[in-house]
């Protein structure tokens, strides 16, 4: 697995959502399976003043040769994991370019204070513009079917195992999981994993 | 996870920039580590604490700065290695202490202090640089560009401290301090087996070991200096400075930091590697000059890449000038020239834009020029999150308290805010209730002021707000000097049980220790009455009674008053498994809404994340995931249309 190079030096992924969404989570997990298999990675979340509620990117440069700075630069996303689909759109906003892959939980999580929320037909079409693929996957829907809307984030990060996107697979990621999530909570885990490897590997097949 | 004390030399493991720095004076073989919390440094403690028992490390959370450095101090005196740690602001508060440390030295093992700098203010109230307090007390300084290099530094500090008897500063920034990357473990030491023992230092002809009591200054300060040149000269051939770039480079970029990675990869970027060289120091203060003077004699044209003040830059350019004429025909850039700003932090793409104006390189677009225009014009349909308190946060009840008590009040009373989540008492989340901010404690200092100019005229109420921890850290001698100076004003004290903002840390008032051991507890109320304050205690969330005593306490006479604000913080509470009080629900046949001419008053005043308005309904509703049922919003609605059922167990 480490000895493959990577189709592109640094690969850039970006984690956008809001506090509260496990985007720290997910950017622990996918810089510790990564770091496993051999890779350079710089991890940052950018979580600034925000409390709960407010805007978070986890910013995660991958590389075979070097340490990056942790932040990407303007324009240069490779991925984004799109946990919410107006965090979404802000990101493309700075790191979008016509070759962008991204990944979208389209369920909105509205701001507070009672800012007016886009129209989500009219957001869902601007992500499909102002990327190469866009896909959407209904995470927060799949994970209440499991029993809580908290499994979404690990049901998107299987989806993004699954697409093939990241130089690792299920495998580097299983051990990761297994290790953070100990005792009762390992096995609703693991199955929102699947799920999600599932749904990615079929839409990006 | 896996423990910071992992004793597998070689092994790599994800670290942030702040576990690098604890794993590093872990494997430096620390005894001692104290802190005040504050962000971006707040996590190195926990990270030791994880590990105290199995280390035979003491650890704890010290009331403030000083105290944590004098705490860490005493245990160099009695030769046992430690580290202290704290956010730039903490830096200020230890140095008086450290001005007269580096009279007296550290004994025999080594002291550092990591200090970690917040460039764009991302949790602080301004962007200090702290570098300039390592250079003003003449103290050595290493500035890590990686988590690697952080914990290697760490390690290095030690003996560069035990080298002069001298405190080493390691300064981080919030980049640094919060980056997880690679980090390549090294051993861990035996378990510490040296017997704490206070020497007797007395050697009247060895003024490095005379004495750990200040003074006489000259000769003291004479030493210092004579300490310095020694560090100089270890800095010279320090790995922790580097340079890589071509041999007489058109542009030399110098700098340090999390900007040496900005400065590679622009160069990277622009494709200029054969042209621009870059110099990286890890060792600032002093400045390595023979190092520097080399590298200055090699190009024409300096680029200071740094974060925040211009501190390589005068370093440097003073160096230049006392190489005068050697020096003559360099030109220089960095905060003098414009081309990097002396304030917010840096970033690749604000050194991309240095180098294209001083490189000529012509205009750099990182993106398709027409998806950027259009990117950006789509996304401007994207709504900002505002900076909030969580759901069922006490302050939000606190506050909305103090503005209908002021407004009855009438007298034009207002808030003297200070540090900590009732940060946002200046901003709509507190309902623009708080006029002052500053330091730590300094809510209580301005109100003690305001409230003895009775002389002037001066009648309006005023109210002085303290978090728990921040009443220990700074808040404490304001308030006795309101009371000895005969000050006239209402202290809030928001008691949450916790050092909420920077991550639930204890404190004395919690009963804990940062070990997670059980503690004496310091009762804040009885300190307030002894110090001769009249005290009452309210649950902020009984609105009626927080508002009457408001109301009461401002117009009761002159004097200290103080308000003991009790609510356990929401988010303990959650991780505590505590659970919720009420189940909430909006009668839609109640709630008039747009008619109601309240307007939107739970949703867009109260402001509180578990309430939103539903588009089908028209209507206010809960966000079933994020009300936490602290039942707030049901004593506010003008329509009784929101509902609180108490949950039965």
């Amino acid at each position: 697995m480490s000895s493959e190079a990577l189709h592109k030096e640094p690969l850039n992924l970006i984690i956008a959502g809001v506090g509260g969404q496990g985007n720290v989570l997910l950017s622990a997990c996918i810089g510790t399976a990564l770091l496993n298999e051999g890779f350079m990675v710089s991890v940052a979340d950018t979580f600034g003043v925000s409390q709960r509620g407010g805007s978070v990117a986890s910013h995660i440069k991958i590389s075979k040769k070097t340490l990056y700075s942790s932040v990407t630069l303007e324009g240069k996303a490779d991925i984004i994991l799109g946990m919410e689909p107006v965090e979404t759109l802000r990101t493309l906003g700075e790191f979008g370019n016509p070759q962008v892959v991204v990944i979208v939980n389209p369920r909105p999580i509205y701001p507070s204070g009672g800012a007016a929320y886009p129209d989500l037909e009219e957001l869902k079409h601007v992500i499909i513009r102002f990327s190469s693929r866009a896909t959407f996957i209904n995470a927060t829907e799949e994970a209440l079917n499991m029993g809580d809307h908290l499994y979404a984030n690990i049901l998107l990060l299987g989806s993004l195992v699954g697409s093939g996107l990241l130089p690792i697979g299920r495998e580097s990621m299983i051990p990761v999981l297994e290790e953070r999530f100990p005792g009762k909570l390992r096995k609703p885990n693991i199955k929102a994993f699947n799920r999600g490897l599932e749904l990615g590997s079929k839409s990006f097949r | 996870m896996t423990s910071i004390a992992l004793n597998k030399p070689g092994a790599t493991l994800l670290l942030m920039g702040n576990e690098a720095v604890a794993r590093g004076a872990i494997e430096a073989g620390i005894g001692v580590a104290a802190a005040y919390p504050g962000s971006p440094s707040s996590e190195v403690l926990p990270a030791i604490a994880s590990a105290a028992q199995e280390l035979n490390i003491h650890v704890e959370w010290s009331v403030n700065e000083k105290v944590a450095t004098e705490v860490a101090a005493a245990a160099s005196f009695a030769g046992i290695r430690s580290l202290v740690i704290m956010k730039q602001n903490g830096a200020n508060v230890a140095t008086d202490f450290i001005v007269n440390l580096n009279m007296t030295g550290i004994g025999e093992a080594g002291m550092v202090v990591f200090v970690s700098d917040d460039p764009g203010g991302t949790t602080s109230t301004n962007e200090q640089d702290s570098r300039a307090i390592a250079k003003w007390l003449d103290n050595p300084l290493l500035e890590p560009s990686s988590a690697q290099e952080a914990k290697d530094m760490v390690m290095w500090a030690y003996e560069i401290s035990e080298a002069v008897n001298l405190l080493t500063f390691v300064r981080g920034v919030t980049r640094i301090s919060y980056t997880k990357s690679n980090v390549v473990l090294g051993g861990l030491p035996e378990k510490m087996k040296t017997k704490a023992y206070f020497p007797e230092l007395w050697d009247m002809h060895n003024p490095r070991k005379s004495s750990f009591t200040a003074g006489p200054s000259p000769v003291a300060h004479k030493l210092l200096h004579e300490k310095l040149g020694e560090v100089r000269a270890l800095f010279e051939t320090s790995s922790f400075n580097y340079y890589a770039g071509p041999e007489n480079p058109e542009l030399l970029l110098i700098t340090s930091g999390a900007c040496t990675s900005y400065c590679t990869e622009a160069v990277d970027e622009l494709n200029v590697g054969e042209s621009v060289g870059v110099l990286k120091l890890g060792t600032t203060w002093p400045l390595p000059e023979q190092l520097v003077a080399k590298h200055l004699g090699m190009t024409k044209r300096v680029l200071f890449v740094e974060e925040t003040d211009p501190f390589l830059e005068q370093s440097v350019m003073e160096l230049a000038a006392g190489l005068l004429p050697t020096t003559c025909d360099l030109a220089f850039y960095g905060a003098r020239s414009g081309h990097i700003t002396p304030y917010h932090e840096q970033s690749t793409n604000r050194v991309i834009h240095a180098l294209t104006d001083i490189v000529k390189t012509g205009p750099y677009h990182p993106r398709d020029l027409t998806y950027a225009t259009e990117v950006r014009d789509a996304a401007t349909i994207v709504p900002l999150r505002p900076i909030n308190l969580c759901a069922g946060c006490p302050h939000r009840a606190t506050f909305w308290a103090v503005k209908n008590a002021l407004q009855l009040d009438g007298r034009g009373g207002f808030v003297c805010g200070d540090i900590g989540c009732y940060s946002l008492g200046f901003a709509g989340p507190g309902f623009f209730q708080a006029r002052t901010m500053h330091a730590m404690g300094s809510g209580v200092g301005v109100a003690n002021g305001l409230g003895n100019l009775e002389d002037f005229g001066f009648d309006q109420p005023v109210l002085a707000m303290a978090g728990d921890s921040t009443f220990f850290h700074a808040a404490l001698p304001a308030l006795v000097n309101g009371v000895y100076n005969k000050s006239s004003f209402v202290l809030l004290i928001l008691d949450n049980s916790a050092t909420a903002m920077t991550g639930f840390q204890p404190h004395p008032g919690t009963g804990e220790l940062a070990t997670g051991d059980p503690a004496p507890v310091v009762d804040i109320e009885a300190i307030c009455r002894a110090i001769g304050a009249r005290v009452e205690v309210c649950d902020p969330f009984d609105l009626e009674h927080t508002t009457h005593t408001l109301l009461r306490m401002m117009d009761d006479g002159t004097g200290v008053r103080v308000i003991i604000m009790r609510h356990m913080c929401q988010l303990l509470k959650a991780k505590r498994g505590i659970p919720r009080r009420y189940k909430m629900h909006v009668d839609t046949t109640k709630c008039l809404w747009d008619s109601c001419g309240c307007d939107r008053l739970c949703n867009r005043i109260l402001g509180c994340p578990g309430l939103m308005w539903n588009k089908e309904t028209g209507k206010a509703d809960i966000d079933e995931a994020l009300c936490v049922g602290c039942g707030l919003c049901t004593d506010i609605c003008p329509a009784h249309a929101i509902v609180r059922e108490e949950v039965t167990r």
